[in-house]
């Protein structure tokens, strides 16, 4: 790892310091000498400084401002509230829904996905073939691919981008995406040291290849997956860390040309990209506002063409603003559940557990609380494909004071305090999961006599809590990375570290595994559907309670091309002021 | 050779503060790994740990940190993973620097005369509505004061804009939620500090020998007035410089105040340390440019 370079250096931003602090010293030098002049004897010496502090102040002040604010230029042709800054822009670095939605217009991959669908459409492959047994791809890359510097963008430059990926001192987060590649989950972990052994080819420039270990259903998502995208070799090992800050050539439709932490990332459009044609706005403009009163009225005030996310209106505002013709939401591939930890004792039996989840009305509570969702009685969102319902979670009180009694709690004798964990961060978040926990209580204590206390904590602190299984439940929310049920489902593997709730169980491993060996998809659908009755309906380490809805705020007469899929991505290529949105 | 001393002390204390907020960051629950998303096996986020030190003892990682800080190099957010602590510090200090000079001369400019005329005036309606307001200013927090100016000015009467930075007229509103507080307290020390002064002997000596009122209030009675303004400018100004959460969170401001608070939240050590430094030494020097400014205002006072 390169070490950091020493940031005093050569930046713009450092040589903007000494002339600032020199001219100060100079206008106070100058100041002092005149007010010396006209002192009038040792008993009066000079003028009260106030003033000219005073003076000094503004106009320091000033000139920091220039230096600061009036470089910015012109107005973006699009301006687009995403979310908070993300940690990065570096593809292998993110996660965030925000993150990912930054990166997507900078780095594009084999394949992008639909702004419509959300599915993989062609980005850098103009085709592929698949081979009859599903496990063999070969891609055909375009011609007309180049770097927003110029230089061909080519088949090494995809291998050099996968296998920094699986590099395992990078450390990549979302590296176990590429399991389904022969011998990747081998080098990743370190059993092998040789590259080679990843079935990972580029035989020509315009041809890469990849072979599978099994069929993957979501294989083509992958390919259109940011974490995946194409990145510069050069540049990443000339500048390290901060090689993204560094002018780098870029692959997608649009080059950073800044980014100031808590202002704004600035895009600019990619003109020697292939479909820079049909790229409408030259200028984009990412806010990072973190103040969801300051969003509205930036957004009120026209300074905003589109909100994207909904921790970013205020929370109390929310049913006014459901009204409003410009407030949009589509389902997308987001569960709100409660993680439960199997560990402790009082949890450790399945009876309690279902009959925790049998007490819950969902339906009463998306009515209250979320209005825009979908009650969840499964794990798995309505919208995914590839999917296939099996019977779930149900609101029965009865069977649930039974199954209290059977586990020898009649009326909740004797049964211990659980105490429920969430997090305090986030916008009208909060808020939410404090409402949440408040029906829950009010649900259990009521039905089966069980008292539970809320534990509201910094988010830092709650994930930790709930990755060291310290909670008892624990507020929970998963967002799909790809358009299948296996991104829910594999979350409650044995190995997987998301899984958060220390329940583990060999048969529905097994059953996970027989289904990603299985190719015909009907048959896959079934062993999926009968993990996730495990899971939900007998299990019950979590309890769904919604499916989330995404959300966009915009006037479609102003501004075109915010669609909402079940990714919740929204490129921004594809989005234009309208005449009327133009200022 | 006072001066001398006096900066010279600095070292020894930088160096425990930065031990301090080295270690008291390392005891708070949760670290900046800790995402809606686990890493993705263990052995990744070992590689993650070893790749910023974090799995090394703390006293041995401090070690590490201290060296490549004498050499100027603060290290790499680990929030913002492209960043450096020193980008993100020279991005946004310059922002809250003018922001709070801003705010420090609305301060200045608007309580001393407050105070200057609410005690010349002392007992009449002059007095009673200037001190209301000034306490009005000192007890409706910023995080009130911000949003009613942007509801009156910007939303309503649409005169300046609600938030962001960049031109002239998106500071304004800022600069006033930010000074009000201070200059409500410039305006009470000045009021007492005229007050008592006022009522001193080498005013009566002035008056006596017939000096005209202005040249009493202005040449005399002010320099000593003020004294208690000039003390307080020095820790006020480190705290205006620094930025503030509340302001910069509601005008979408650029400084550095929001990163204060929420890199100590997202465990992000580096960026915590570089700025509790950087706040530690404007402080330092602040203070030492008050006693600085004491010796040219007041003659008895003497540098030891």
């Amino acid at each position: 790892m390169p070490a950091p370079t020493n940031a005093l250096g050569e930046s713009p931003g450092a040589s903007l310091f000494p002339s600032v602090a020199r001219r100060g010293a100079e206008v106070g030098e100058q100041g002092r000498k005149g007010a010396g002049e006209k002192g009038i004897s040792d008993l009066l010496p000079p003028r009260p400084p106030f003033s000219l502090s005073l003076l000094l102040s503004f106009l320091v002040a000033w000139v920091l401002w220039s230096a600061t604010g009036c470089s910015r230029g012109p107005d973006a042709d699009l301006t687009v509230l995403n979310g908070p800054d993300p940690g990065s822009l570096d593809p292998l670095l993110v996660s965030g829904i925000e993150e990912l939605r930054a990166v997507l217009p900078l780095f594009e991959g084999l394949a992008r996905p639909d702004p419509v669908t959300s599915q993989a459409i062609p980005a850098l492959a103009t085709r592929w073939d698949i081979s009859a047994d599903r496990r063999r791809y070969t891609f055909h890359l375009r011609t007309n691919a180049v770097w927003s510097t110029g230089g061909p963008i080519t088949s090494a430059d995809v291998l050099y981008s996968w296998r920094r990926v699986l590099e395992p001192t990078n450390a990549c987060q979302y590296a176990t995406l590429l399991d389904p590649v022969r011998g990747a989950t081998d080098f990743l972990t370190g059993k092998t040291k040789d590259f080679a052994s990843v079935a990972i080819r580029a035989p020509d420039a315009a041809t890469f290849e990849v072979e599978l270990e099994h069929p993957c259903a979501w294989f083509l998502d992958l390919c259109a997956f940011q974490t995946l995208s194409v990145v510069p070799r050069a540049a990443i090992e000339r500048d390290g860390d901060r090689w993204v800050m560094m002018h780098p050539p870029f692959s997608g439709p649009y080059e950073l040309e800044s980014w100031r932490l808590n202002d704004r990332i600035r895009l600019r459009r990619n003109e020697r990209h292939w479909d820079a044609a049909n790229t409408p706005s030259r200028v984009v403009d990412l806010l990072a506002v973190s103040s969801p009163a300051t969003a509205l009225n930036l957004y009120l005030d026209h300074r905003i063409d589109v909100i994207l996310d909904k921790p970013l209106i205020p929370a109390e505002l929310l049913p006014e603003m459901a009204k409003r013709p410009d407030y949009h939401t589509f389902p997308m591939l987001g569960s709100y559940f409660v993680r439960l930890n199997v560990t402790r004792p009082a949890l450790a039996d399945p009876r309690v557990r279902r009959a925790l989840a049998l007490t819950v009305d969902k339906r009463r509570l998306v009515q209250r609380l979320a209005s825009a969702c979908e009650p969840a009685d499964h794990i798995v969102p309505t919208a995914t494909t590839n999917y296939l319902r099996g019977p779930g979670q149900t609101l029965d009180p009865e069977q649930a004071r039974r199954l209290m009694t059977e586990a020898g709690f009649p009326g909740g004798k004797g049964f211990p305090k659980l105490v429920y964990l969430c997090d305090s961060s986030g916008g009208g978040g909060a808020r939410l999961h404090e409402r949440v926990t408040v029906e829950l209580q009010a649900a259990w204590r009521q039905e089966l006599g069980i008292e539970v206390e809320i534990r509201q904590v910094e988010k830092q602190v709650y994930l930790r809590a709930q990755r060291t299984l310290d909670y008892d439940l624990s507020r929970s929310s998963w967002i799909g990375d790809y358009n299948d049920p296996d991104t829910f489902l594999n979350l409650f593997t044995s190995v997987n570290g998301n899984n958060r709730t220390g329940w583990k169980d060999p048969r529905y491993d097994a059953l996970l595994e027989a289904a990603s060996r299985e190719p015909d998809m009907a048959r896959r659908a079934v062993l999926l559907r009968d993990a996730e009755t495990m899971l939900v309906r007998d299990a019950v380490p979590v309890i769904p309670l919604w499916f989330e809805a995404g959300f966009t705020l915009h006037d479609p007469a102003r501004v075109e091309g915010v669609h909402g899929n079940v990714l919740d991505l929204h490129p921004f290529n594809a989005m234009r002021r309208t005449a009327a949105g133009r200022r | 050779m006072y001066f001398l001393r006096r900066i010279l002390f600095f070292v020894p204390l930088l160096l425990v503060i930065s031990m301090l907020s080295f270690g008291l960051l390392r005891l708070a629950p949760g670290g900046p790994f800790d995402r809606e998303r686990a890493p993705a096996s263990a052995e990744i986020e070992r590689q993650l740990r070893v790749r910023y030190h974090l799995d090394e003892p703390v006293p041995v990682q401090y070690v590490r940190w201290l060296g490549d800080a004498l050499r100027g190099d603060l290290g790499l957010s680990l929030k913002y993973r492209n960043h450096s602590v020193a980008d993100i510090i020279l991005q946004g200090l310059p922002v809250s620097l003018a922001l709070g000079l801003l705010g420090f001369g609305f301060a200045i400019g608007v309580g001393v005369p407050v105070g200057f005329f609410t005690a010349m005036r002392r007992g009449g309606w002059a007095d009673w509505g200037g001190s209301f307001l000034v306490l009005v200013g000192i007890c409706v927090p910023g995080f009130v004061v911000g949003p009613l100016l942007v509801m009156v000015f910007a939303l309503e009467l649409r005169w300046f804009p609600a938030a962001l930075w960049g031109s002239p007229m998106q500071a304004v509103l800022p600069m006033v939620a930010l000074g009000l507080y201070f200059a409500g307290r410039v305006a009470r020390l000045m009021r007492e500090g005229m007050a008592q002064t006022l009522r001193s002997d080498f005013i009566r000596t002035a008056r006596a020998k017939g000096l005209g009122e202005p040249a009493i209030l202005m040449r005399h009675a002010f320099r000593l007035a003020v004294m208690p303004v000039v003390s307080y400018s020095g820790p006020m100004l480190a705290d205006l410089l620094t930025g503030s959460f509340v302001v910069e969170s509601i005008f979408q401001i650029p400084g550095i105040g929001v990163f204060i608070v929420d890199s100590s939240r997202s465990r992000d050590y580096p960026l915590v340390i570089g700025l509790v430094l950087l706040y530690a030494v404007l402080l330092l020097v602040l203070n030492l440019a008050v006693d600085l400014a004491y010796g040219l205002l007041d003659p008895r006072v003497e540098h030891e």
